[in-house]
């Protein structure tokens, strides 16, 4: 079975997001830029299954600025075979994003794909479901646990869901997106890192696949939300208890 | 304009966040109406039927309903969006499940995790956690849409919608339901708690985290959470993290032990009503944002903690 992981470049999760004067957007220029975490964890999850042996191949996509390469060499480095960068020069909308990735299915026929459930950029959680609804196929979001049966026809999932987990099984192919708790991604090794950049990269452009990745919305402003302000200091947990139930009546 | 809330529920009782969906919804400012799908819940469809500004309320039963199979979800919905203009559901782990899949069926954008309505195609939306807002117009005919719930405030009763029985779609050929275990704890979930018990890197080991925040979670009957630091160096499951990369919370009462306060921390917890910052270091970042702040050492200032609470 082959794995297609979508990886996400986006900015790292330890930098400060600064709004542009102009509320255009947010500031890119010369901020650390990351594999989006959640893909760490599906990328973490697909080489996990193919060092079981359930999958023979991990395929990792990007789909983005030319740079998006160094996040596909971070998944080649963990362990993905081959990448394939999907260069665009506009920022790409969740529906686009799914569109092109379904065409990246219909060429690779993988048996699963595996991705995180949001990326932490735009937190617009819509990519994977709408990838499955688009291929016609299953879904398993928010999953904390993957298992690929025997003969690979199925997979249990256990899904995240508000106040507990919830267990599906969904026939293979299926659009799995990946949570928190699954696993802990490796730290790609010096040997590894070295090794990733004699990885395939097949690097293609978002003309390549004639998709509509038209805007459907405009962003008529991006603004800081309101700030927090220090409070005071208490010197006492006496102090503390008193303030929390009579100040602000909260205990 | 009609605008379709699909309901928040557990089949036996209406979650008050429907109420919040709808008071989203009538800021589209046409009819509203709700779909209950689900099984055996008539008593949620009476209960929908009573929010005030509903039109109609739409029961629709089946066990794939009840288990919120988006593939269902998505069918019986997309079924009925030739009668509406927006389907808005609230941004729970089922509504997030669905929405999306409804919305690349009706190729459209999705709206996720609206704050507010400034019209019917207007919404402004949190990105990078929240640390930037976003508002963007929606060029879509129809619009896909999940509310965050918080933001709004519930539309009141005193409805008296019909309540109308519509056809379940057929049960998902390629997804099945397997079991479901509500987590067993005596305390709250950690995203929706109302008090948050939260450790960093300073409680130094596992069983100091554990020994140090549950008494007093259960003291406050608080949720438990972690900072990513805590999560990174083994001292707590990585469910419990808090902040860009973990869970984003908006509880009354935050309190915030032996964390510095990371940026991304701060992004899945700024939104607290009230935070408490404890920590030795005068100089941490957490105690910028924090309404009270006491600089002490968690070892002493947590049992002095429990014996002021009683």
């Amino acid at each position: 079975m082959k794995i297609l992981v979508p990886v996400k470049r986006v900015i790292d999760y330890n930098v400060k997001v600064r709004v542009k004067p102009d509320q255009s957007g947010v500031d890119l220029a010369n901020v650390k830029m990351s594999m989006n975490p959640f893909d760490e964890i599906a990328v973490e999850e697909a080489v996990r299954l193919k060092e079981k042996g359930v999958a023979e191949e991990v395929v990792a996509v990007s789909i983005g600025v030319p740079q998006a390469q160094d996040t596909l060499r971070t998944a080649l480095a963990m362990g993905a075979d081959r990448a394939i960068l999907i260069t665009s020069d506009q920022d790409l909308e969740p529906l686009a994003v799914a569109k092109l990735l379904k065409a990246v299915v219909d060429q690779e026929q993988p048996g699963m794909v595996l991705m995180g459930k949001q990326a932490i950029d735009g937190d617009n959680n819509a990519v994977g479901q709408m990838l499955a609804a688009l291929l016609h196929r299953p879904q398993a979001t928010f999953a904390s646990k993957v298992e690929v049966s025997a003969d690979k026809t199925k997979a249990q999932v256990t899904r995240e869901v508000d106040g507990g987990l919830q267990t599906i099984e969904v026939d293979l192919p299926a659009v799995v997106t990946v949570d928190l708790r699954l696993n802990e991604p490796r730290y790609a090794s010096l040997p590894n890192i070295m090794k990733a950049k004699k990885k395939p990269l097949d690097t293609k452009s978002v003309a390549d696949f004639g998709v509509d990745t038209a805007p459907r919305l405009t962003v008529l402003k991006v603004t800081e939300p309101p700030k927090r302000q220090a409070g005071i200091k208490v010197e006492s947990a006496a102090d503390l208890v008193a303030r929390l139930k009579n100040e602000a009546g909260v205990i | 304009m009609a605008v379709l809330v699909i309901a928040d529920h557990d089949n036996s009782a209406l979650r008050d966040s429907t109420s919040k969906a709808v008071a989203a919804a009538a800021k589209f400012g046409g009819d509203i109406d709700i779909l209950v799908a689900g099984e055996n819940a008539a008593g949620v469809a009476a209960a929908a039927a009573k929010i005030a500004g509903v039109r109609k309320v739409l029961l629709s039963e089946s066990p794939a309903l009840s288990q919120n199979l988006a593939e269902a979800v998505a069918d019986l919905v997309v079924g009925l969006m030739d009668g509406y203009d927006a389907v808005l559901t609230p941004a729970t782990s089922a509504g997030k499940n669905a929405a999306p899949r409804i919305a690349a069926r009706l190729d459209v954008a999705l709206l996720s995790d609206v704050l507010e309505v400034e019209d019917a195609s207007t919404f402004v939306r949190p990105i990078y956690a929240g640390n930037a807002l976003e508002t963007v117009r929606s060029s879509d005919a129809k619009k896909v849409v999940t509310v965050r719930t918080t933001a709004f405030k519930s539309a009141g009763d005193g409805g008296s919608a019909t309540v109308e029985t519509i056809a379940a779609p057929a049960a998902p050929a390629h997804s099945r339901f397997v079991s479901e275990s509500v987590v067993a704890s005596e305390r709250p979930e950690l995203a929706g708690a109302k008090v948050v018990v939260s450790g960093g890197r300073a409680l130094g080991s596992s069983e100091e985290f554990h020994s140090v925040l549950e008494p007093l979670a259960d003291r406050l009957g608080a949720a438990i959470g972690a900072s990513r630091a805590a999560v990174d160096a083994g001292y707590a499951p990585n469910d419990y993290q808090v902040g860009q990369t973990g869970k984003v919370v908006a509880p009354d009462l935050y309190i915030a032990i032996g964390i510095s306060g990371a940026i991304q921390h701060l992004a899945g917890m700024k939104d607290a009503k009230v935070i408490v910052a404890i920590n030795k270091d005068a100089d941490a970042p957490i105690f910028q944002i924090a309404d009270y702040g006491w600089v002490a050492d968690y070892k002493t200032a947590i049992p002095e903690l429990m014996q002021a609470l009683g």
